[in-house]
């Protein structure tokens, strides 16, 4: 029954991957598409997780709390270069602030 | 489907149940966040929906994880993973928004604009 429940979240979770996907290949505009990327690179942290428990080996959380740490600093680098075109100070100036 | 389960504080009473509820909900809001990614209008709408996968799909989903943890290390990761995302998410959607202000991207119109459209509108059919 347990592993049911698992199969559950793990379906409901390739089904949202695959609409944001949708929306980062469609979309007009590159926010749209660093959104969608974003959803789904958090998404698959919970399906990792997810996954871990099905093969009942939850050693697999360690590699989704990685996955956690780099979509984030992944998704900062990608749009402070889209803001700015560079990733290290911005070209507006010093008072333009950062992202 | 058995009503205890050996939790880390014990056997606990109902524990699957709950477990059953958080990942059902986790599950149908995640979906219906993805939807609203999909079909929203404008990239500041479709942060909403991003929202919803953020916060009541993947913390509802980790929280009904933590019920069937059976060791105190699992359920201090999944926490550690829950807290992480919690403060990223509202990092990451902030600076995007701003980024995207600065990029060019205008919000739609506010209900002030809209009132006033629909007046512009409305004259102009009586005059004709």
């Amino acid at each position: 029954m347990t592993l049911t429940m698992f199969t559950v979240a793990s379906i409901a979770v390739l089904v949202s991957m695959a609409l944001s996907m949708t929306r980062a290949l469609v979309g007009p505009t590159v926010f749209d598409r660093i959104l969608a990327v974003n959803v789904t690179g958090t998404l698959t942290v919970v399906l990792i997780s997810v996954y871990g428990f099905l093969t009942d080996r939850p050693d697999f959380l360690d590699i989704g709390l990685l996955y956690a740490l780099i979509n984030f600093i992944g998704t900062i680098a990608v749009t402070k270069y889209v803001k700015f075109q560079d990733l290290g100070h911005p070209l507006d100036g010093p008072d333009e602030g950062d992202v | 489907m058995s009503d205890l389960l050996n939790t880390m504080i014990g056997p606990l009473v109902l524990a699957d149940w709950l477990s059953w509820f958080c990942i059902a909900s986790g599950s149908f809001f995640a979906i219906v966040g993805a939807f609203g990614i999909v079909r929203l209008p404008d990239v500041f709408s479709r942060m909403h929906g991003a929202g919803i996968v953020d916060t009541l799909g993947i913390m509802l989903i980790l929280v009904g994880l933590m019920f069937q943890a059976d060791e105190a290390i699992v359920v201090i990761k999944l926490g550690l993973i829950l807290l992480f995302i919690f403060f990223t998410s509202p990092t990451t959607t902030f600076a995007l928004a701003r980024a995207a202000i600065h990029g060019g991207v205008t919000p739609g119109p506010t209900a002030d604009e809209l009132e006033e459209a629909q007046k512009n509108k409305e004259a102009t059919s009586s005059k004709t």
